[in-house]
């Protein structure tokens, strides 16, 4: 994919989640949609912002799962009852109680899987580039003590001077362009 | 006279005044101030010169792995101390204390998160790094206690020429799978745990390799709100699994031993006290190495006496429940009028490897019974320290009683023999030490021991207020 052109967005940096969450709501109420709150630890009142409440990574966790304990549980009837039936003090060939522990196991295994790489993948990572970084104060604060809103250049609504002044409105320690 | 209640003016600035407990962290810490603290171990240019000094006598002990498996692989099983009656030694009771000790670091990074014990968050990440290094220790000894290490593969169904699988009926092939499932599901909870910290660290590394490395590792993390909350959602999930997982590992270790029809070993106890037994030891562990960290590179505002005290109660209790198993052991080997049980019983109490019993009763309920109920001695540094030391042979003990005394006299006393273990069984327990402790020193310089994202949750300012302001201050035990 070729890197495209221009501004990806305006980002407004914030010392205070509070102050994140209260521009958040503001901009959604004024209509923006393409947007995006990045904080150092989780922030659920940012979520509730962006109106984000539903992942899917409960049910690719469950998919997992439910994959994990039919796999484990038909191989081991098939190796012990047809691929290589062993008698052990004559104990049925198909003993499923001792089935079940390797089982329960794999249905662990294939579901904690799923949830972390379903996790990964449904967040697009690993990224090895995003715009986000081109901000010069971005990554000194991101990931440490700041907070930042970013409205996309993507939105309908989004217009450089317009929402820039939307921006300036709040207490944001800086507004700036992130550039593609 | 000391007395309690919010009468007394409290100085010490370590206790909360509200509740008159141990603060979780020590107060005046902000987002800055605890990336600083934690980040700078890992990203300094100065290496504390004990760090090395502890590296290389790590690798030195570490030795013994090495030295004791080339003449293992050599020689063969022959030079352990495992003969017929006693067929397995040091490799299984190592095995099973190793893996013991891992244990608790799923209890404190699973469950004690569903349970929303915020203050495990200072020690969860230490005490996932302990279990995937004791699992590491813990699954070298099955692996080169099957004789032909090199053929250990087989354990695995996978379609081969020779059309051989695996029998679903044994523990044994349980126990693969437990563990096996064990180890890939805490490096990977661990490993989940630890992106955010990466970003961290990439962020604030300044030298091109480490910006890198960490880069690399964080996978393009950037803290967006979207994420995070898929985030949480995994965590949650994996803490929801690895519960039942940690409880199941034991739990198919015991069945290793209930499964026989050995006097000593075939009990219903069994799966539940080698669990409680398990936490129990790995809290010891815990405490083990939390004590000298966070003295040593001056953690004692993270991992306050708040968590030394809070783990001294999980030991506590855990311990207690262990006993209840031993005492329960005795009292069926009576109840349950079987000659044969009754026979091991006696025979592990008074027969001639009789002092390992009381070591274990010793170590394992009566020290720890004597002190832990006493609060000023759960938040004595020097002394858990000591006790957690104590334990953890206590634990060995365990083991060791459990896996020889059961075998050494079994049901026909003209197969009667005993154990002894070879120095080389002694150099490869000790060897393994030396690994653990090699990788956990790599661990405390290269990765984040402390999980930051987490600890800025606890901080004051995380809170935000129905209308949109941060609450100034607001205490980390609101909840």
């Amino acid at each position: 994919m070729p890197p495209r052109e221009g501004i990806y967005g305006l980002l407004a940096e914030f010392g205070t989640p509070g102050e994140l969450v209260e521009a958040t709501k503001e901009a959604r109420r004024v209509g923006y949609r393409r947007m995006e709150c990045y904080t150092p630890y989780p922030v659920e009142e940012a979520a509730d912002a962006l109106h984000f409440h539903k992942t899917r990574v409960p049910l690719v966790c469950l998919i997992g799962g439910v994959m994990g304990v039919t796999t484990a549980f038909l191989m081991e009837t098939w190796i012990n009852v047809w691929a290589y039936p062993l008698n052990i003090a004559g104990r049925p060939l198909f003993s499923w109680p001792a089935f079940i522990i390797p089982a329960y196991e794999w249905t662990i295994l294939f579901s904690g899987l799923s949830a972390a790489f379903g996790m990964l993948a449904l967040n697009g990572l690993p990224q090895l580039y995003h715009p986000l970084f081109n901000a010069p104060n971005f990554r000194s604060g991101a990931t440490t003590d700041r907070f930042f809103l970013c409205l996309e250049a993507m939105d309908p609504k989004f217009s450089p001077v317009e929402t820039r002044a939307f921006l300036e409105q709040f207490s944001a320690i800086s507004v700036v362009e992130v550039d593609h | 006279m000391a007395t309690k209640g919010p009468i007394e003016p409290i100085v010490d600035p370590m206790i909360d005044p509200r509740t008159g407990e141990y603060a979780v962290i020590a107060p005046g810490h902000n987002f800055k101030s605890v990336t600083q603290k934690i980040a700078g171990i890992v990203l300094t240019s100065n290496t504390p010169l004990g760090w090395f000094f502890g590296l290389i006598v790590a690798i030195g002990v570490a030795q013994g792995v090495v030295i004791g498996c080339t003449w293992l692989f050599l020689k063969g099983v022959g030079i352990w101390g495992v003969t017929i009656p006693g067929a397995w030694g040091f490799a299984i009771i190592n095995f099973v204390w190793w893996i013991g000790i891992g244990h608790a670091g799923t209890l404190i990074s699973a469950i004690l998160l569903l349970f929303k014990q915020t203050w495990r968050n200072s020690i969860n990440r230490f005490a996932e790094a302990m279990t995937i290094f004791a699992v590491v220790c813990a699954g070298t000894f099955p692996l080169i206690h099957v004789g032909r290490p090199w053929l250990a593969y087989w354990l695995f169904p996978y379609p081969n020429t020779m059309n051989v699988w695996p029998q679903f009926r044994s523990p044994l092939a349980w126990d693969v799978f437990a563990v096996s499932t064990y180890a890939t599901i805490s490096i990977v909870f661990w490993y989940v745990g630890m992106i955010p910290d990466f970003g961290t660290l990439r962020d604030r590394a300044t030298m091109p390799a480490a910006k890198y490395f960490y880069g690399m590792l964080s996978m393009g993390w950037r803290g967006s709100t979207r994420h995070w909350i898929r985030y949480e959602s995994a965590s949650l999930l994996l803490a929801g699994l690895s519960t039942p997982l940690v409880l199941s590992v034991h739990t198919v270790i015991s069945f290793d031993f209930a499964v026989a029809a050995m006097a000593g070993w075939h009990t219903t106890i069994f799966p539940p006290y080698f669990v409680a037994g398990a936490v129990y030891s790995g809290f010891a562990m815990v405490l083990t190495l939390a004590i000298p960290l966070r003295k040593f590179y001056h953690l004692e505002d993270l991992v306050t006496l708040r968590h030394l005290d809070n783990m001294s109660k999980v030991m506590l209790a855990t311990g207690s429940i262990v006993a209840y198993g031993y005492a329960m052991e005795v009292f069926m080997s009576w109840y349950s009028a079987s000659h044969w049980e009754f026979f091991m019983m006696w025979n592990r109490m008074f027969g001639p490897m009789g002092w390992a019993y009381w070591v274990l009763i010793l170590t394992n309920i009566a020290i720890p019974q004597a002190t832990l109920w006493s609060r000023k001695l759960r938040v004595n540094v020097a002394w858990l320290f000591v006790l957690s030391l104590i334990i953890n042979t206590g634990m060995w003990f365990e083991r060791f009683v459990i896996v020889v005394t059961s075998l050494y006299r079994d049901y026909l006393p003209s197969s009667w023999g005993t154990y002894r273990a070879t120095k080389w069984d002694y150099m490869i327990y000790v060897g393994t030490m030396g690994l653990f402790t090699f990788l956990f020193f790599l661990f405390v310089r290269f990765l984040p021991m402390i999980p930051m994202s987490e600890i800025r949750t606890m901080l004051p300012g995380t809170k935000i207020r129905p209308g949109g302001e941060t609450a100034e201050v607001i205490s980390q035990e609101t909840v």
